[in-house]
């Protein structure tokens, strides 16, 4: 206060950061209580947060909702997750052809969409050979899906493998450890720590991926979150099932996301 | 000449690309023989322990552990590694198991020991270098001596029949190096094969019964340390001596020129 009074003398740094700092809260503040008092509450709350919607979303939004989306998601990551290590241990191979295999692999699933593949799996294939993946609509979400995310994995999984220091290789070789026995038990593991972080990341995309199951036309028990959420939007015409159905996303990512960042502030201080 | 020797570098060369790096090496250790190779850096010193237990394939040449040929293309390396252990510089001690688990994972996967035995093995070998203390901690909870004493069980816990080491102390603060010398200097008392590159004279001198100068991807000069490393016969190996003995002294040969130019040219500066 005493600054501002004082007769056009220059700011220091740091008070003009805080003047500046105090003029952005202000412009907030009034921009919530315009639209605190311009908005129409009844209004919001009721397409919103209608609670007899609530009441009668529950408890079938969890049991098949939100059990079908953590599902799908852990098959298409778990499956990823392997394919994408076999991918990986191809591009770090001596051999040339498998390298040019993983690398053409990689390239193909990375740049075409997830939802193309979807299609050819779901539709595509069954179509032009008559024959379906087994194991019906997971079936199909999981390779579909694991496919793309094998190829993300790979290359997070190739550079991690490769973060690991060559004295671990050599001090388990010289242990009389053959290669794919330092690699199983020494290299990888390590790797895998380094990696977790990203790893993490990649399962929360899936997480909201999963979603892309509508296309395959699902049916009320193997309905996930998004497809309900957008059933019950039909069926009530009112947003909060929409809204709920977010919330329940949130309830897988937001730990998972709290999980990524302890995991990279453990490493940045093991560092 | 007695029986095989327990190692036997015949005419070894290493290039790594246009760079030939040992330049026709031969060496025969007896069982029992505790061998120091010292030289200066880039001489190809670590190269030749490489070579010995195939971390490094050699270009030409042949090399005997125990009588095996290595270099034979149809020879199981695995097998022949279990009876060559390793120390290495930096340690290389696995960070994602414990010091136990260091000592057992090796000896359970690769020579199927059980459990118990393993875990056995693990603990005399921790007693024998001090360290029972430290069996749950994990490598990075252990000073540079401890780790490199962990090493070294390690590698003794497969019940090699020669040891190599690769200037075991030279990453380590002074005040540790002794610890890691001590455990060597047992190792050798007991009859150990060991083939230690190092900067260590006093070791050299004390412990070894032959010493090895290598300069430039050849041996210079081998023989016991009375003479290689007191009566030094060759120019090189005197200067890289008198360099280690007084690294301040500068470069080789210029010894008393470096020397004799030293005051004149403090006395120029303003
Ligand atoms: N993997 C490698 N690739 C290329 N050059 C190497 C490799 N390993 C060692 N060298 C070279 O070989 C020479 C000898 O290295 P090294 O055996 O480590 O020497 P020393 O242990 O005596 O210091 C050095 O010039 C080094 O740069
Ligand atoms: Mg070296």
């Amino acid at each position: 206060m005493s600054t501002a009074s004082a007769p056009r003398r220059r700011l220091s740094r740091r008070q003009r950061a805080r003047v500046s700092r105090g003029l952005q809260y202000a412009v907030l503040l009034l921009a919530v209580v315009i639209f605190a008092v311009a908005a129409d509450w009844d209004r919001i709350g009721e397409a919103f947060f209608d609670t007899e919607v609530i009441g009668e979303l529950f408890p079938q939004i969890l049991t098949t909702a939100l059990k079908n989306t953590v599902i799908y998601t852990v098959c298409a990551f778990a499956f990823g997750l392997v394919l994408g290590l076999v991918l990986a241990l191809m591009r770090l191979s001596p051999v040339l052809p498998y390298r040019v295999l993983a690398t053409v692999y990689i390239e193909f699933f990375r740049g075409v969409p997830a939802l193309l593949v979807l299609i050819a799996f779901g539709y595509g294939i069954p179509v032009a050979l008559n024959t379906e993946v087994p194991g019906g609509i997971v079936g199909t979400i999981t390779v579909a899906l694991g496919l793309v995310a094998a190829a993300y994995m790979a290359e997070t999984m190739r550079a991690g493998i490769q973060a690991v220091p060559r004295g671990q290789m050599e001090a388990a070789r010289s242990l009389g450890m053959s290669h794919t026995r330092a690699m199983v038990s020494i290299v990888i593991p390590q790797a895998f720590r380094i990696i977790l972080p990203p790893l993490t990341n990649e399962l929360i995309l899936l997480t909201k991926d999963s979603s892309l199951v509508y296309l395959l036309g699902v049916t009320l028990p193997t309905r996930e979150l998004a497809k309900f959420g957008r059933d019950a939007l039909n069926q009530y015409v009112s947003m909060t099932p929409i809204l709920i159905a977010g919330l329940c996303y949130l309830i897988i990512t937001v730990p998972l996301g709290i999980l990524v960042r302890r995991l990279e502030a453990r490493q940045a201080a093991a560092r | 000449m007695t029986a095989a020797a327990a190692v036997e570098v015949r005419d070894l060369h290493k290039s790594f690309g246009d760079l030939e790096v040992l330049k026709g090496i031969d060496l025969r250790i007896a069982a029992g023989e505790v061998v120091c190779v010292i030289g200066p850096s880039g001489s190809g010193k670590s190269t030749l322990l490489r070579c010995v237990n195939l971390l490094e394939e050699p270009t030409a040449g042949q090399v005997l552990v125990g009588g095996v040929e290595l270099t034979d293309p149809e020879i199981d390396i695995d097998a022949v590694r279990r009876g060559i252990g390793m120390v290495f510089q930096q340690f290389n001690l696995f960070p994602h198991l414990t010091v136990t688990e260091n000592l057992t994972l090796p000896q359970r996967r690769v020579l199927r020991r059980s459990k118990a035995e393993a875990g056995e093995v693990a603990a005399s070998g921790l007693r024998r270098v001090g360290l029972v203390d430290k069996a749950e901690a994990y490598p990075a909870q252990l000073s540079g001596g401890q780790q490199q004493r962990v090493a070294i069980a390690r590698a003794l816990a497969m019940a090699p029949r020669v040891m190599l080491f690769d200037e075991p102390t030279s990453a380590l603060d002074p005040e540790l190096v002794g610890e890691v010398l001590g455990v060597m200097r047992g190792l050798a008392d007991e009859g150990m094969t060991m083939v230690v590159v190092t900067h260590e004279m006093s070791f050299a001198r004390e412990v070894a019964d032959r010493v090895v100068f290598m300069d430039d991807g050849v041996v210079v000069e081998d023989g016991p340390p009375a003479q290689v490393v007191a009566a030094p016969r060759h120019d090189r190996t005197r200067a890289f001596l008198s360099r280690l003995l007084d690294p301040a002294a500068g470069p080789a040969s210029g010894d008393a020129a470096v020397k004799a130019a030293g005051p004149a040219e403090h006395g120029a500066a303003p």
